[in-house]
């Protein structure tokens, strides 16, 4: 099935990809905008689910500076859906 | 539209085709022939122009129509070097169009087997007031960096200078130099009937597809956002693992011939490998390792993808070719073999897709001759004036330090690596020329010489805008000033020829002029063209760039230890400045009128090329003898700057009184004519040099004093000069 | 005295690193697919952009064969030394504390560092004097070094902040301009300035040479 984890960096720890993000959104005319992180993305079709906890501790993110959050769909996704 | 008009082939040029095939072309065929017949691949407007550049020399070891040229630099090593363009990818998508012309030049450097040690650059932006010049400054050298730093080849010098005309068309040229020991470079000839042709490196997607005739050789038009697909994208992990796999099979014997991808991908590879070896080849595009399978043959044909590099290996030895590949984790596939057909064959699963007579490809695209003419009025509108006139010569000194083209390049060459391989002697802003040692241990004897290499790159576009043929010549001229410098003699040089549409008469002026000047000058300076690089159509609305012939040229140099440096040595030392007899600054096409918003003039200071050569013969032994403690050359910004710049390399400063020089005024501080050092050395020794040098003051103390025109703090240079670029780009 | 220098695919300092080891010991290249270290007396893990810096710095290189080998050279108290891309495995592996995050000013940086040495308790800076200045090039693009305020605290209490930037700092924000960490036991040092490109004096300063000249001296 396919899964996605997202990591991004750990609350607290300085984050200047989200900050040049957050200087440049109002330069463009978008205000509101607060509390800006940038992460990454990793897609991946796994047949057990139950190893994605594992795969993040130990390779796809490094805990101690990023958090991750695991996202496996409940229903099996209809063909062609994204 | 027809389809070969749409492809940038002329009605007479398809009909040609038609002639040369005895029926009209297919899909494949005539995406080959638009390519190949591009400018970017024929030359078809300045081969004739091309051929009129002195190539021949002692030194030569390769000459022009290899991947790159190489000169001997004794040892029994030769240095491989190379300047190429990547102007229209750079403008339409910077980081990428800069990283991948790094790329394609590393490329070309091993191809030949060499080693690439060394990159420099040259760019050219529009003002940095502009808000699209800071975007692609800051884009096109953070691509230029990320390259080169991964890869992990220094990147040594090189230069940036900012003029409307580059606003739409900025230029992005990259050199790299490479060594060899001079038995083991390799040629690019497909030879041997049987023998198979193997693709090794990435994969092939649709990258570039059409670059070489859309991007390369047309007008930049007004979509350039929608031509965002067709460049390339750069990976220099796959780039790294091909260059010492490219290596690890030449070392090993196991080639006999290489190639590298770059425009026009596999077409021009292959029909230039045949072509060169006088025989036919016969490749399979549905072997070649595709990233998106649906792509068609013409797409795989003519696809620009990155990293990839083709060669000829006897059949034997294929096996031992792969697992190489399989070694570096690249990809080596067998996708064709070389025939005696003298044809280029292009199957799809053995269905013959494509069949052309491989000199039809590369030799028969028609040459043109250029119908040049002198412009009926000026081509470039005057420079906006940035400054006012009036200003006391202490006011005007710091308002060129700080002038975008005269101000500090620290802030691009720190987002640079310009020590790895560890043979770095001199780094930016310490000599007027990049010097490496080429072995970087030490001799067993810690008094044996350390052989090295000097090397420049230089080409002002304003000054060949105000006088095509004097403006080039002082590009060769002052590469070999650098040289001499840094203590280095010439050997060679390479050149990119960056222009606007050569069919248009007062560019095919330009090109025509400038091209005798760079002949006259390199013969002059006995520094022979071994390759080299044309960029042409580089216009827009706005109209052509400033003509730019880059000039980047290699010396030698017997001892790295004795290579020479431009800030001042020590207090106490004589200040002289060393100057051909008829030396003549002049204000006219000068920095400082460019920042008056003055109009360009039509004629440049000539150079007596004989008296030049003898006078940097001079330096040179100056450097090397060590009676010049330091060396640099009178360039743009004048006396004036080229005083500044000793005391900002140094942290010195010096009192001087230029009375004895002529002229006096503004024109003899901030003038500009080739032909002018300031050096500084022992008192005695710099006041036996002879007539060529006039001795002007001391080094010493905290100011750069210019009797009669202004006491300046170095601290002020040095806060002024830093923050001119810095200061644009936070 | 047998020095190993590990290559990945991607690394590029390594040559630079097999030179200033060939001025001390014996230089012995080792590739990243192999587990044996060929009976190597220290082991230096040289800089570069190893498997690209894809998914993170060091992230991958840490699971080589070879790394296995190294982890349980360190162990067993072999000294070992990792520059920048290195330093960064090192950490990913654990045989360091801490992380290597993007330079605060997202730029690679390429400056001449003054650095401070602050420790003698490695076995790569034990000759060398506390306060002493060294004049190393540093060049990364993810060089601020991280740990928590508790980790950084026993570093700093058992000796094991090796070298800080002094002067100039670097623009890559590292907590407490730290510049190298050693392991606890010492045997294990990660700097991101580059040592192995200071070896000549022609090419700009010698000092690096020092650390290399440190472990050969102990071992032979």
């Amino acid at each position: 099935m396919r899964a996605r984890v997202l990591i991004r960096p750990k609350a607290g720890i300085l984050d200047p990809q989200g900050q040049t993000v957050e200087r440049a959104l109002p330069a463009l005319g978008f205000h509101g905008v607060s509390d800006v992180h940038v992460g990454r993305l990793v897609e991946l079709e796994v047949t057990d689910p139950s190893q994605l906890e594992a795969m993040c501790e130990q390779l796809l993110a490094n805990p101690l500076i990023e958090d991750y959050d695991v996202e496996v769909p409940t229903q099996p996704r209809p063909p062609g859906a994204l | 539209m027809s389809a070969w008009r749409e492809l940038g082939l002329t009605d007479d040029e398809y009909a040609l085709i038609v002639g040369k095939l005895g029926r009209e072309p297919n899909g494949v065929e005539l995406a080959m022939f638009s390519l190949m017949w591009s400018e970017h691949c024929s030359y078809k407007h300045s081969k004739p122009l091309l051929r009129t550049l002195p190539t021949e020399g002692p030194r030569v070891v390769m000459g022009p129509g290899e991947n790159a040229g190489a000169v001997d630099v004794g040892g029994g090593l030769s240095c491989a070097f190379k300047v190429e363009s990547h102007n229209h990818p750079s403008a339409v998508e910077p980081f990428q169009g800069a990283a991948t012309g790094v790329g394609g030049i590393l490329r070309d450097i091993f191809a030949v087997g060499a080693r690439p040690i060394a990159v420099l650059d040259s760019l050219r932006f529009g003002e940095p007031s502009s808000d699209r010049t800071r975007y692609l400054l800051e884009h096109a050298v953070a691509g230029i960096g990320h390259y080169g730093n991964s890869i992990g080849v220094a990147n040594v010098g090189g230069e940036i200078y900012f003029e409307e005309p580059y606003e739409q068309n900025c230029l992005v040229n990259a050199m790299c130099l490479g060594l060899i020991e001079t038995d083991a470079l390799i040629r690019s000839a497909a030879a041997g009937v049987g023998n198979q042709l193997v693709l090794f490196g990435a994969r092939t997607g649709r990258d570039g597809i059409g670059g070489a005739s859309v991007l390369a050789s047309a007008e930049l038009g007004e979509l350039d956002a929608g031509k965002r697909p067709t460049v390339q994208i750069g990976d220099p992990f796959e780039e790294k693992k091909l260059l010492e796999c490219s290596l690890e099979l030449l070392a090993a014997g196991l080639l006999v011939s290489l190639q590298d991808l770059g425009a026009a991908g596999l077409t021009s590879s292959a029909s230039e490998m045949a072509s060169k070896g006088e025989v036919g080849l016969d490749l399979d595009v549905r072997r070649v390792p595709l990233r998106e399978a649906d792509m068609e043959p013409f797409e795989i044909m003519v696809s620009e993808s990155q990293e990839r590099m083709l060669c000829v290996v006897e059949p034997d030895r294929v096996e031992a070719v792969l697992a190489l590949c399989a070694k570096w984790e690249v990809n080596g596939t067998v996708i064709g073999e070389v025939t005696d057909s003298g044809r280029l064959r292009v199957l799809d699963e053995g269905a013959v897709v494509g069949d052309v007579p491989v000199g039809a490809l590369v030799d028969d695209c028609p040459v043109y001759e250029l119908e040049p003419a002198p412009p009926a009025t000026p081509i470039y509108p005057a420079p906006t004036r940035t400054l006012e006139e009036g200003l006391d010569p202490a006011a005007t000194l710091l308002a060129l330090l700080g002038s975008a083209n005269l101000a500090s390049r620290r802030w691009a060459f720190q987002q640079y690596d310009w020590l790895v391989g560890s043979r770095t002697v001199r780094r930016p802003e310490t000599c007027d020329a990049a010097v490496l040692v080429l072995d970087p241990t030490p001799p067993a004897d810690p008094d044996a010489p350390r052989p090295g290499l000097a090397v420049s790159i230089d080409g002002n576009g304003r000054r060949v805008a105000c006088d095509p043929y004097r403006g080039a010549v002082e590009a060769v001229v002052e590469c070999s000033a650098n040289l001499a410098c840094a203590g280095a003699e010439p050997l060679g040089m390479t050149n990119c020829l960056n222009f606007g549409n050569p069919e248009k008469p007062h560019i095919a002026w330009q090109l025509t002029r400038a091209i005798a000047g760079l002949a006259d000058a390199c013969t002059a300076m006995g520094a022979p063209v071994v390759g080299g690089n044309v960029s042409l159509y580089n216009e827009s609305g706005g109209g052509p760039i400033y003509p730019t012939p880059v000039v980047g040229m290699v010396g030698e140099l017997p001892d790295a230890r004795a290579a020479g440096q431009l800030g001042w040595a020590r207090e106490g030392d004589a200040v002289a400045v060393v100057a051909a007899a008829g030396w003549a600054p002049a204000l006219a096409g000068a920095e400082l009128s460019k920042l008056r918003g003055l109009p360009l003039p039509s004629e440049l200071p000539a150079a007596e090329l004989g008296e030049l050569h003898a006078l940097h013969a001079a330096v040179r032994q100056g450097v090397r003898s060590g009676v010049m403690h330091s060396a640099h050359d009178v360039a743009e910004g004048g006396l004036a700057v080229a005083l500044a710049e000793c005391c900002l390399a140094s942290g010195l400063g010096a009192s001087v009184d230029l009375a004895p020089l002529a002229p006096h005024g503004e024109a003899g501080l901030f003038g500009e004519a080739p032909g002018a050092f300031v050096v500084s050395g022992a008192p005695e020794t710099l006041a036996g040099l002879g007539a060529a040098a006039t001795v002007v003051g001391l080094v010493g103390g905290v100011s750069l004093d210019v009797a009669g025109a202004f006491t300046l703090p170095v601290t002020e240079l040095v806060r002024v000069h830093a923050a001119g670029l810095a200061d644009l780009l936070p | 005295m047998k020095l190993g220098v590990v290559a990945f695919p991607g690394t590029c300092d390594d040559r630079d690193a097999l030179d200033a080891c060939a001025r001390v010991g014996e230089a012995v290249p080792l590739w990243h697919a192999d587990a044996d270290l060929h009976g190597v007396d220290a082991v230096v893990v040289p800089g570069g952009f190893s498997y690209g810096d894809h998914l993170r710095v060091g992230a991958v290189a840490r699971f080589s064969p070879v790394m296995a080998a190294v982890a349980a050279f360190a162990r067993d108290g072999g000294p070992v030394l990792g520059i920048c891309n290195g330093f960064q495995i090192l950490c990913e592996a654990g045989l360091l504390p801490g992380a290597l995050l993007p330079n605060v000013s997202l730029r690679f940086a390429m400056r001449q560092t003054t650095l401070e040495v602050l420790s003698q308790a490695c076995d790569w800076t034990r000759p060398l004097t506390v306060g002493e200045r060294l004049s190393i090039p540093a060049k990364h693009t993810s060089g601020r070094y991280f740990a928590p305020v508790e980790t950084l605290r026993e570093l700093d209490d058992g000796g094991q902040i090796v070298l800080r930037y002094v002067e100039d700092p670097l623009p890559n924000g590292s907590v407490a301009d730290v510049a190298g960490v050693c392991n606890a036991a010492g045997n294990v040092l990660g700097l991101m300035p580059h040592p192995e490109h200071a070896v000549d004096e022609l090419t700009g300063s010698a000092d690096g040479l020092r650390l290399f000249a440190a472990v050969s001296a102990a071992l032979a």
